[in-house]
C-alpha cells in the first residue's frame, strides 16, 4: 500500500501544473471573450488564489513520493520533530 | 462528573451561538446580494459595479483564508477565548453597520466603498471564528466524545443559512398586509432589518462568551511556557506540520467544501434558476430540508467517535459523486411542465404600459399565468420597450419564468434536497474533530483554520460561480455545472482513501 501511495504522488505532481495551465488558459479565454474590468478582477482573484493551491498540490505529491505519508503521526509530539 | 457534563454543554452553547450568528451575518449579505446591489452598486456607475465585484469575490476567496491566518495566529498566541470574542464583535459590528449605510443616491460612491470595507471585515472575522470555536469545544471535550461534541459546532453553518433564509422570508412578508406591497417595502428599506437585528444577537452572544473560561489545554500550555512564539512559521514552515496542512486540504476539506455548497447553495440556485421555481418555494424547500437533515450532523459526529472519522467523510463524498447527476436530474424532471395538462380556460394574460422617463418610449409588461391540471402554476413576465420611432425595435424582449409547484411535487423536491444535505452532514459532521486531531495544541488554531477556509471558502464558495459559468459555456446540458463539484469531490475522495488515517481518540493534549 505504501508503494502505491508513493507512486500516486507522481500523479498529484502532474495534476498540479496541468490544473494551473488549465486555469490560465480559461482565464485568458474568458477575459478575451468579455474584456471588462469585472471579468479581469474575477479571474485575477482566481489566479492569485489557485496558483498557490496548485503549488501546494505539487508539494503534496512530492511528500507522498518521498514516503512522508507512509506513517501518520498519532501523538502531537510526533509533529514536533 | 455532573458538573463536567454541565460545563461542556455551556461551552458548546456559548461557542455554537456565536458561530451561528457569524454564519447568519455572512449569509444574509449573500442572500440579499441582488437587493443590496440596487441600493449600493448601480450598474450605471462603473466604480460602484467594480466595488460590487470586489465585495463578492474578495470577501469570500481572499479575505477568509487571510482571516484564518491572522486570527489563527492570535488564537495560538493569546488564547482561544479572546480571539473568537474579537471575531464575533467584528462580524456583528460590521453586519449592523451595513444595515445603517445610506444609499448610493444619498452619499454617492462612499456607500459602495463602505459596504466593501465592511464586507471585507466580515470575511476576515469569519476566517477567524470557526477554527477558534471548533478548537475551543474540542479542547474541552473528553477524548472519546470529541466527534460528538464538536458536531454541534458543525450544525451552525447550516443553521446560520437556515435562520438567514427564514428571517429574510418573514421580513419580506411581514411589512404590509398586501403581499406585493410588503415585497416592495422590503426591497425599498425592509432589507435592512435582517442586518440590524444582528446586533441584538451579537450582544447576547458576547455576554455569554465573556463568562466562559479559556481552553484548559491552552491554559496548561501557557503555564508550562510551551505556547508557540511564531505559529505561522511553525504551521507552514516546518515540514512535519505543513504536510499535514496539505493532507487536511486535499484529502478532506476540499471535498467537504464542494459537497457542502452543492447540497445547499447550488441546490437552491439550481431550483430557482434552472428549474425556475418561484422565490418563496425555492427557499422554503431548502429551509425544510435543512430542518430535517440537521440532526444528522450530530448523528455522524457521534458515530465518528465509534468507527472513526475517515470512512464517514469518504462515504459522503462517494455518495455525492455517484448520485449528484441523478438527483439533480430528478429536480429537473419534477419541474418540467412539458408533460403536464394545461387548463386553457384559466389562462390569464395581463398587460400594462409605463411611459419611460424620456417621455416618448413606453415599457410594455405582459404577465401570462398558465394553470395545469395538477395545480402547478406558471408565471411568465415579458418586458419589452415600445419605441416612439417606428423603425426602432428592442433586440430581444426580456422574459422571466417562475413556477409554483403543487404540494406533492414540492415535498418530493424537499426530499431530494434533504438527501443532498445528508451528504453534507456526512462530510461536515466529523470534520472538526478530524482537523483538531491532526495538529498539536500550540499551533492548532492556525493550522486547522487555513485548510478549512481554503476548502470551504475557496473550493466550496466557487461552486455556484463555476457551475453557472459551465452552463453558459455548454448550453445543451443543464447538469454540466455539476462537473466541477464532482471532479473536486472525486479527487479529494481518492486522496482521502489513500492517505488519511482512521485512527480514533488521538492524543491531542500536547
Amino acid at each position: 500500500m505504501n508503494m502505491f501511495k508513493r507512486y500516486a504522488g507522481i500523479v498529484w505532481m502532474l495534476v498540479s501544473p496541468l490544473s494551473i495551465w488549465f486555469l490560465l488558459q480559461t482565464a485568458i479565454s474568458e477575459i478575451n471573450k468579455k474584456p471588462g474590468i469585472d471579468t479581469k478582477i474575477q479571474w485575477g482573484v482566481f489566479i492569485i488564489i489557485f496558483i498557490p493551491i496548485g503549488i501546494g498540490l505539487l508539494f503534496f505529491g512530492y511528500y507522498a513520493l518521498k514516503g512522508e505519508y507512509d506513517h501518520l503521526p498519532e501523538r502531537s509530539d510526533e509533529l514536533e520533530q | 462528573m455532573l458538573s463536567e457534563t454541565k460545563n461542556i454543554w455551556k461551552v458548546i452553547g456559548a461557542s455554537s451561538l456565536g458561530t451561528l450568528i457569524e454564519w447568519y451575518d455572512f449569509y444574509i449579505f449573500g442572500s440579499l446580494a441582488t437587493v443590496i446591489a440596487t441600493h449600493f452598486f448601480p450598474k450605471t456607475n462603473p466604480t460602484a459595479a467594480l466595488l460590487s465585484t470586489l465585495a463578492t469575490f474578495a470577501a469570500g476567496f481572499i479575505v477568509r483564508p487571510f482571516g484564518a491566518i491572522v486570527f489563527g495566529r492570535l488564537g495560538d498566541l493569546i488564547g482561544r477565548k479572546y480571539t473568537f470574542l474579537l471575531t464575533l464583535i467584528l462580524m456583528g459590528g460590521s453586519t449592523f453597520a451595513i444595515g445603517c449605510i445610506p444609499d448610493y443616491d444619498t452619499i454617492g460612491v462612499a456607500a459602495p466603498l463602505l459596504v466593501l470595507l465592511l464586507r471585507l471585515i466580515q470575511g476576515l472575522a469569519l476566517g477567524g471564528e470557526y477554527g477558534g470555536a471548533a478548537t475551543y469545544v474540542a479542547e474541552h471535550a473528553p477524548t472519546n466524545r470529541r466527534g460528538y461534541f464538536t458536531s454541534w459546532i458543525q450544525t451552525t453553518a447550516t443553521l446560520g443559512l437556515f435562520i438567514s433564509l427564514g428571517v429574510i422570508l418573514l421580513t419580506r412578508h411581514a411589512l404590509d398586509k398586501d403581499a406585493a406591497r410588503s415585497i416592495t417595502k422590503f426591497n425599498d428599506w425592509g432589507w435592512r432589518i435582517p442586518f440590524l437585528i444582528s446586533i441584538v444577537l451579537v450582544f447576547v452572544s458576547i455576554y455569554i462568551r465573556m463568562k466562559m473560561s479559556e481552553s484548559p489545554l491552552f491554559i496548561k500550555l501557557k503555564e508550562e511556557g510551551k505556547t508557540s512564539l511564531n505559529p505561522i512559521k511553525e504551521s507552514f514552515g516546518h515540514k512535519a506540520n505543513f504536510k499535514m496542512v496539505l493532507l487536511a486540504l486535499f484529502g478532506a476539506t476540499m471535498g467537504q467544501g464542494v459537497v457542502w455548497y452543492t447540497g445547499q447553495f447550488y441546490a437552491q440556485s439550481f431550483i430557482e434558476n434552472v428549474c425556475k421555481i418561484d422565490f418563496d418555494q425555492s427557499r422554503t424547500i431548502l429551509i425544510w430540508a435543512i430542518l430535517f437533515a440537521t440532526p444528522f450532523f450530530v448523528l455522524f459526529g457521534g458515530w465518528s467517535d465509534k468507527i472513526g472519522r475517515k470512512w464517514i467523510m469518504i462515504a459522503g463524498m462517494f455518495l455525492a459523486v455517484i448520485s449528484y447527476r441523478f438527483l439533480f436530474n430528478q429536480l429537473l424532471q419534477l419541474s418540467d411542465i412539458s408533460n403536464k395538462i394545461e387548463i386553457y380556460d384559466l389562462k390569464q394574460i395581463k398587460s400594462n404600459y409605463t411611459l419611460l422617463p424620456n417621455g416618448q418610449d413606453t415599457l410594455k409588461k405582459t404577465t401570462i399565468t398558465t394553470f395545469f391540471a395538477d395545480e402547478t402554476k406558471l408565471n411568465e413576465v415579458k418586458t419589452d420597450t415600445l419605441y416612439h420611432n417606428a423603425g426602432q425595435k428592442t433586440l430581444r424582449a426580456i422574459t422571466t419564468q417562475s413556477k409554483s409547484l403543487n404540494s406533492a411535487t414540492y415535498w418530493k423536491m424537499v426530499f431530494i434536497v434533504f438527501i443532498l444535505i445528508v451528504y453534507v452532514t456526512m462530510v461536515y459532521g466529523p470534520i472538526a474533530a478530524f482537523l483538531v486531531e491532526l495538529f498539536p495544541t500550540k499551533i492548532r488554531y492556525t493550522s486547522m483554520s487555513l485548510p478549512y477556509h481554503i476548502g470551504n471558502g475557496v473550493f466550496g464558495g466557487l461552486t455556484p460561480f463555476i457551475a453557472t459559468l459551465l452552463t453558459t459555456i455548454y448550453t445543451n446540458d443543464k447538469l454540466v455545472g455539476l462537473f466541477y463539484p464532482l471532479s473536486v469531490a472525486a479527487l479529494c475522495m481518492i486522496i482521502g482513501v489513500l492517505y488519511i488515517s482512521n485512527k480514533r481518540h488521538l492524543n491531542v493534549s500536547e
